[in-house]
């Protein structure tokens, strides 16, 4: 199978589904003639022109919004926030408009359009540069909210919110654009609330999205070595809609499970797993869930504070040692 | 009937209209003006019966009618193309009744029905009737101004033909979803790629906060050259002058998909929303002196003037304006709830369908 940038696997969707249909165009600041930010967009505007590959002012409301009425007269409009921290800019739009046009116009209106860009931290850009928006926008009936870790799922899930007939957020590992993956030739699909096994296991579920999942198959490959703990990694990768029945039939199977999140816990993905995981599988819990979320502060800038604001591999395995009931 | 009245309102082209003619100039014809004036008391009775209803109880929510405003909507939306789409804020009654959606769902709407244009999910602020151009009433001043010209972008795009009229207050100027819509459209405009017609509804006040507390120009129109759009300041309170410019400027926009503003002059005479009792920043003295200048009262006095029709006329189109807004409370008071199972249908496109009986 060709090995591919999760850059690249973005950048094909977009332009193998800009060949196919003419109302696929995309929106965003420096997108164009500078190639994008992160390079995702480099090279459309020369194969698909200014029409369609539209370079705008830097006003998220404003091109956010636009292309809200662009969807709703059937176009497919893709918007890059040039990282997802500037779309509190645009959260009126979303939230207010995307998300709910089909509702209040009682199923007269759509709003086919896809919002994607880097979210999460890890490349010091410190506090207004660094959010987990997964919860935020996951909270909003009305919206998709999608978070892909491997070039296969970034390429097949940007295609499906694509010809998706509501608006997708799709929120891209920032820090992994260049990590390389697999991908399928010819054209694919990744349905959407759909949670992916990344590593079978029997002895505890670790659960998480985003970068976090390549920790956490690290920790689980330590955990193997040096604990004689097989975990099974759940990679929930779709946020909303969600994917209960993968997460509970896992626990059903290892009894203990540990979510791991970038984002701040209270009111937090990793909270609402652990409540779906309560409710459906409380009798086979050996354990109480454990949560390993970010630190609750605003995103700092030094390299050590930064490391120590975000999971990393000795918290989750002192997590998982309190699952197991083993000391260190 | 109330469906008679509608259809008859569905607009047969534009062509049959003011073609051109300069306000106080004769060319607008006498069947022409009656049209207005049927239009014009048909919003305003229709607006004072959810007035009433609204005091009743019986309308929830908020509720904000376009009496005093009339002319504005009417003289535009005659102009109106069947590939044109229409976006405002929550004063949207009349844009709806205008475009040919039926007074009996609008106000099954208000009275949040099964039988409402939208379902009873929106309200009076969130009227919809997309296959009659209007792409929506919008509850948060401004955030639908993006939409309006994204619409245009699309329509351009898709090389229709058609323009988005697009209707906001001087209130909505002062937001940031304004500048950075009215930013795009401009430079889009640059390409051709934004007939957009945008319609200030200058009613002199957002809310309760009159233009000169809300800004230190208030010259609301060069808020629009600021962003390269050329723009027009209309008497709002003359259907005739409306719809003189509407003809000549939608006609520009269409052919030049460089966007264009008016900025009509008018009055909100009715209170901001029902629930407005007070009105504390404005002096009653103003209220009246600005019903002079009532369009309703003006075109009346035209027709008149003009011998158009004599007074008998005009009172048996009031007459029959009522009978379709009595006839419209009694279908939305008779109508049923919505199904409760559409609580859960509509937020997404394979949202449970609901199958009533």
């Amino acid at each position: 199978m060709p090995v591919m940038t999760y850059r690249d696997a973005i950048k094909s969707a977009m332009a193998e589904e800009m060949e196919r249909d003419e109302s696929v165009v995309l929106l965003g600041e420096d997108i164009g003639l500078y190639g994008g930010t992160h390079l995702v967009t480099d090279g459309l505007l020369d194969k698909f022109g200014s029409k369609r590959v539209i370079d705008t002012p830097i006003a998220e409301g404003g091109f956010t919004g636009a292309a809200i009425g662009m969807a709703m007269m059937g176009m497919r409009p893709i918007v890059e926030m040039m990282t997802w921290n500037f779309s509190f800019q645009a959260a009126d739009q979303i939230i207010q408009n995307a998300a709910k046009i089909r509702y209040f116009s009682g199923g007269q209106a759509s709003v086919p359009l896809v919002i994607r860009g880097p979210n999460g931290g890890g490349v010091q850009l410190s506090a207004q540069h660094t959010h987990s928006l997964e919860g935020f926008y996951g909270h909003f009936p009305g919206l998709k909210v999608v978070a892909p870790v491997t070039p296969h799922d970034a390429k097949g899930m940007m295609i499906e919110a694509i010809r998706d007939p509501d608006p997708v957020l799709i929120l891209e590992a920032g820090a992994l654009y260049g990590t390389k993956g697999e991908v399928p030739e010819g054209e694919y699909t990744v349905e959407f609330g759909k949670a992916r096994i990344a590593r079978e296991g029997t002895d505890v579920s670790l659960i998480g999205y985003g970068r976090q999942v390549n920790l956490l198959l690290k920790v689980a490959e330590r955990l193997q070595a040096d604990e004689g703990i097989t975990a099974e990694v759940i990679d929930v990768r779709s946020i909303r809609p969600f994917d209960e029945e993968t997460l509970v039939n896992s626990v059903m199977k290892t009894n203990r499970a540990v979510v791991v999140e970038e984002q701040w816990r209270w009111f937090s993905v990793a909270s609402e797993v652990a409540a779906s995981i309560q409710e459906h599988a409380f009798d086979y819990l050996d354990a109480p869930v454990e949560r390993v979320s970010g630190a609750e502060t605003p995103a700092p800038y030094a390299r050590n504070l930064e490391a120590a604001a975000f999971p990393n591999e000795e918290q989750i395995i002192d997590a998982v040692r309190r699952v197991a009931y083993r000391r260190a | 009937m109330a469906t008679t009245q509608s259809s008859t309102k569905k607009r047969k082209s534009a062509s049959s209209g003011a073609n051109g003619a300069k306000p106080d100039v004769p060319g607008v014809s006498a069947e022409k003006l009656l049209e207005f004036y049927n239009q014009m008391v048909y919003v305003r009775l229709f607006e004072e019966a959810c007035q009433r209803a609204f005091r009743q109880g019986r309308v929830g929510g908020y509720l904000h009618v376009y009496i005093g405003q009339e002319a504005v909507a009417v003289g535009l939306l005659d102009t109106y193309q069947p590939e044109d789409r229409v976006i405002t804020a929550y004063r949207d009654h009349a844009h709806a009744l205008l475009l040919g959606s039926p007074p009996n769902e609008v106000m099954a709407e208000l009275y949040g029905k099964g039988t409402g244009i939208v379902k009873g999910k929106g309200g009076s602020m969130h009227l919809f009737d997309v296959p009659n151009g209007l792409m929506g009433g919008y509850g948060i001043v401004g955030g639908h101004i993006p939409l309006g010209v994204g619409m245009a972008y699309a329509m351009a795009y898709q090389q229709t033909g058609g323009i988005v009229q697009l209707y906001f207050g001087d209130g909505a100027i002062h937001n940031g979803a304004y500048h950075e819509a009215a930013n795009l459209a401009g430079l889009w405009g640059k390409s051709g790629m934004n007939p957009t017609l945008f319609i200030l509804e200058n009613n002199q006040y957002g809310m309760g906060t009159s233009v000169e507390r809300a800004t230190a120009n208030t010259d609301l129109g060069s808020k629009f050259a600021s962003y390269g759009i050329e723009h027009e300041k209309v008497d709002g309170m003359d259907v005739v002058a409306m719809n003189e410019a509407a003809h000549r400027l939608s006609k520009q926009v269409r052919e030049t998909g460089v966007p264009f503003a008016i900025e009509a002059m008018t009055y909100r005479i009715a209170p901001h929303g029902a629930a407005d009792f007070l009105e504390k920043y404005r002096s009653k003295e103003e209220v009246k002196e600005a019903r002079k200048r009532d369009p309703i009262g003006l075109l009346e006095q035209r027709i008149l003037d003009a011998g158009a029709a004599d007074e008998e006329a005009l009172e048996t189109i009031r007459k029959a304006n009522k009978e379709i807004a009595d006839a419209a409370v009694t279908f939305a008071e008779e109508s049923p709830d919505p199904d409760i199972a559409e609580l859960y249908t509509d937020v997404y496109a394979d949202s449970p369908e609901v199958h009533s009986a």
